[in-house]
């Protein structure tokens, strides 16, 4: 008789093991290598450094003096309006108005818009000798109503445009379409605006008899007397990058006013065309009456105010780029030294004996350096920026401004460029194995293709900025693009090819790319 | 010091990394060169330069030269193969002239026939772009004094460069840091450059070693220049020489 227990069986035939010892090992690998922490230090300091060597040297000031070696400087910006809701907007234009008290209506014909335009660049002060002929496709002419003729105040239009028809524009960033075509004698264009209570409406008409809504707005705070009257305004137009003033001129005929405080007593005022008001124009604008017609002539724009070409404006952003590439490279170096220095010292095949499944350690690594990047970029990035921003507007700078949320949203993004960045060059190091390949293809990757593309212009830049890594750098964009407004939106003037987060997913598509490759080669190569 | 040069010749020579590198700057450099040419399309007679176009391929290439000196004296630190070196060839300093003289030499070469493919692209292929005479363009010709200067210049740029990253290499000894070191020297000063304003960014293009070495590439409108040409490639020697320097002196000082 046998009475022998039965060796004990095993409940659970392959225990899973916990990823945490995994990272937890790679953690300490990272931590405890003296010269890639220092790598760190110095990827911030550098950063912070850059970004504060650009802002100190970005100096806006206006030269005064007889000589070039006797010239006085003194620091400071063109004025640049704030709209409604905090945006830089473009306030510039010739308004001949009479107050209204209470509801009315205003109606007027255009029979005329014609224009000339500017033939010295926008960066010499243009005269009305040296024009030729050519209508600005965003030039207006129209009635408009505002409660204060002061820059950036609210206001609703209905308006004859270059090119773009009648449309009902308030509020700078809001826009409707009405009657499509051009103005002239043959083909007239009605327009009419009233104001009911709170409640404004533009209509237009090809006749003067049967009327069409266009737009309707609520204004809240609008005091019981407004002005209105008709205005002309003419942007600058671009050819190519170079822009020119332009200025237009139009007859409004049949102009009538209706309501029980309107008066007579027209008068002409020249609004934004001062030396310092930052949008160039052509003149500052005039009236004259012939017979019963208004002939007015206007220069500037009413729009959304874009471009750091026009504005002479610097962001939170661009400062911060030069900070942010110089971490970037310091960073690649540390991420690729992260898994090449394994394999050149053969730390690889131990890691790989403690840790079979490859791929756990190709992700142990890539949360570690990722993290690690992260973090390192964020913080540079919180210091970096309000210091930029602050010796900016130190130096006499016009700083584009944004809202809380925006500069959240570019150290954020950054400190995101950053990590996943470094997660790429990982893994560009696991398929390499060697240090020199790496880093340079890290850096010829990753970095130059946004300083080629800040070099060059036209398509190739545009495809260079949506389809390479350098996409990703699209999360400093802060500057907006308007459909009302026809300008050069390139990154010379600091505007990206994609938005931030459509840009930081071309570089994330790229980093997924490359670490399936390096898990890939990873399993089927020997180490 | 014929023996070391000839003895760092062996050890460049049987690498297999140096061939592909010197294929690979012919390559990348007169690639990208005729892909610009391709592209480049003009309408209006004025503004371009035929020859500095037809060389746009150097500013890629310099970064495989720029490897290739690196890996010359960083793998040696990386393999402990420089102290087997330093054992045969005690004097430090006839080590590192021996080894600059290979990767000038080898960065000469690779420089001399990218740059005639690259000028023999913009010869073929500019004149269908607009850049012809009828637009008021000279061909590109090396018969042309100023087109003769730019293309020997960005050979000697070439060269240069690699001298600087070898001495940078010397100094660092680490491959990744010499690399993002020589790199991030070469081509953060022009981005930096368009962050600032004059005259911070008149002095930083003409002394930051690529934005004034490549001035050599001008053959229009020299005036708008930041530096003037030769000048230029002065500044970049004074960079290489220094690297060297530092690396030598370093390389005396330090043990292995």
């Amino acid at each position: 008789m046998t009475a022998a227990s039965a060796p004990p069986r095993l409940t659970h035939g392959r225990r899973r093991e916990s990823f945490n010892p995994v990272l937890r090992a790679e953690w300490i690998k990272f931590r405890t290598v003296r010269g890639w922490v220092i790598g760190l230090i110095v990827a911030a300091v550098l950063c912070v450094t850059f970004t504060f060597l650009t802002a100190n040297g970005t100096h806006e000031g206006s030269c005064t003096g007889p000589s070039p070696s006797q010239t006085t400087c003194q620091a400071g910006h063109p004025f640049v309006p704030t709209g409604p809701d905090g945006e830089a907007v473009a306030d510039s234009y010739y308004f001949v108005d009479q107050p209204l008290t209470g509801n009315g209506t205003i109606t007027a014909q255009v029979t005329s818009l014609t224009g000339v335009t500017s033939t010295q660049p926008v960066n010499v002060a243009p005269s009305l000798a040296d024009t030729h002929p050519g209508l600005a496709t965003w030039a207006k002419a129209g009635i408009l109503l505002t409660p204060s003729t002061k820059q950036g105040s609210a206001y609703a239009a209905v308006m004859a445009t270059g090119s773009h028809g009648v449309r009902w524009q308030y509020d700078y960033t809001h826009d409707s379409a009405g009657l499509p075509g051009s103005t002239s004698v043959a083909s007239p264009r009605w327009l009419r605006l009233t104001r009911t209570g709170h409640t404004l409406s533009g209509y237009d008409s090809t006749d003067g008899t049967s009327w069409t809504a266009i737009g309707t707005t609520h204004l809240t705070e609008l005091p019981s007397t407004v002005a209105v009257g008709l205005f002309v305004t003419s942007p600058v137009s671009f050819q190519g990058s170079n822009g020119s003033a332009t200025r237009a001129t139009a007859t409004f005929d049949q102009v009538s006013i209706r309501g029980a405080g309107a008066s007579k007593a027209w008068h002409g005022l020249s609004i934004g065309t001062d030396p310092q008001d930052f949008y160039p124009t052509l003149g500052s604008g005039s009236y004259h009456r012939s017979g019963g017609a208004f002939v007015v002539s206007g220069s500037g724009d009413i729009a959304p105010g874009v471009g750091e070409g026009l504005l002479g404006a610097d962001t939170a952003g661009s400062t911060l780029l030069l900070g942010l590439i110089v971490g970037l490279i310091v960073m690649i170096v540390v991420a690729t030294m992260f898994i090449t220095t394994e394999y050149r010292r053969g730390l690889i095949r131990t890691t790989f004996a403690a840790t079979p499944n490859r791929r756990r350690v190709l992700a142990a690594k890539a949360i570690v350096i990722g993290a690690v990047a992260f973090v390192t970029a964020a913080l540079s990035a919180a210091v970096a920026v309000p210091l930029g921003e602050h010796k900016l507007n130190a130096n006499g700078n016009y700083v584009f401004p944004v809202s809380t949320f925006t500069e959240l949203r570019i150290i954020a993004g950054s400190a995101a460029l950053v990590a996943v960045t470094a997660i790429a060059v990982l893994a560009l190091g696991t398929i390499m194995r060697k240090s020199a390949g790496a880093v340079t293809g890290g850096i010829v990757i990753f970095v130059l293709p946004y300083i080629i593309g800040s070099a060059i212009s036209g398509s190739a830049e545009q495809w260079l900025l949506r389809l390479t890594p350098a996409a990703g750098f699209a999360v400093l964009g802060v500057l907006p693009r308007s459909p009302q407004v026809s300008y050069p939106y390139t990154l010379g003037n600091g505007y990206y090819q994609l938005g931030p987060w459509a840009g930081l997913a071309v570089l994330c598509v790229y980093a997924a790319l490359a670490l399936g490759v390096a898990a890939f080669l990873m399993r089927r190569r020997d180490a | 010091m014929t023996d070391a040069v000839r003895a760092e010749w062996s050890k460049l020579r049987t690498l297999a990394s140096t061939g592909w590198l010197l294929v690979g700057t012919v390559i990348l450099t007169v690639g990208i060169s005729v892909a610009v040419a391709a592209a480049v399309h003009v309408t209006s007679g004025s503004g371009q330069d035929p020859t500095k176009l037809s060389l746009t391929g150097i500013y890629l290439g310099q970064t495989v030269v720029a490897v290739l000196a690196v890996l010359a004296i960083s793998e040696e630190y990386g393999t402990g193969m420089i102290r087997a070196t330093l054992c045969a060839m005690p004097r430090r300093l006839v080590l590192l002239v021996a080894k600059a003289t290979n990767v000038a030499g080898l960065a000469f070469v690779a420089g001399l026939v990218a740059v005639a493919g690259c000028l023999l692209a913009g010869r073929l292929m500019l004149p269908t772009d607009g850049l012809n005479p009828d637009h008021g363009y000279a061909l590109v010709s090396i018969g042309h004094g100023p087109t003769l200067r730019a293309a020997i210049g960005s050979v000697v740029y070439l060269v240069l460069i690699a001298l600087l990253s070898l001495g940078v290499a010397t100094a660092m000894r680490d491959t990744a840091v010499s690399i993002g070191v020589v790199l991030g020297l070469l081509y953060l000063p022009s981005i930096l450059a368009q962050a600032v304003t004059d005259p911070l960014r008149r002095h930083l293009q003409q002394i930051a070693p690529m934005t004034a070495g490549l001035a050599i590439q001008a053959t229009t409108n020299l005036r708008s220049l930041p530096i003037s040409p030769w000048a230029g490639i002065g500044v970049l020697a004074a960079w290489a020489m220094a690297s060297l320097l530092v690396g030598g002196l370093l390389l005396r000082l330090r043990d292995a």
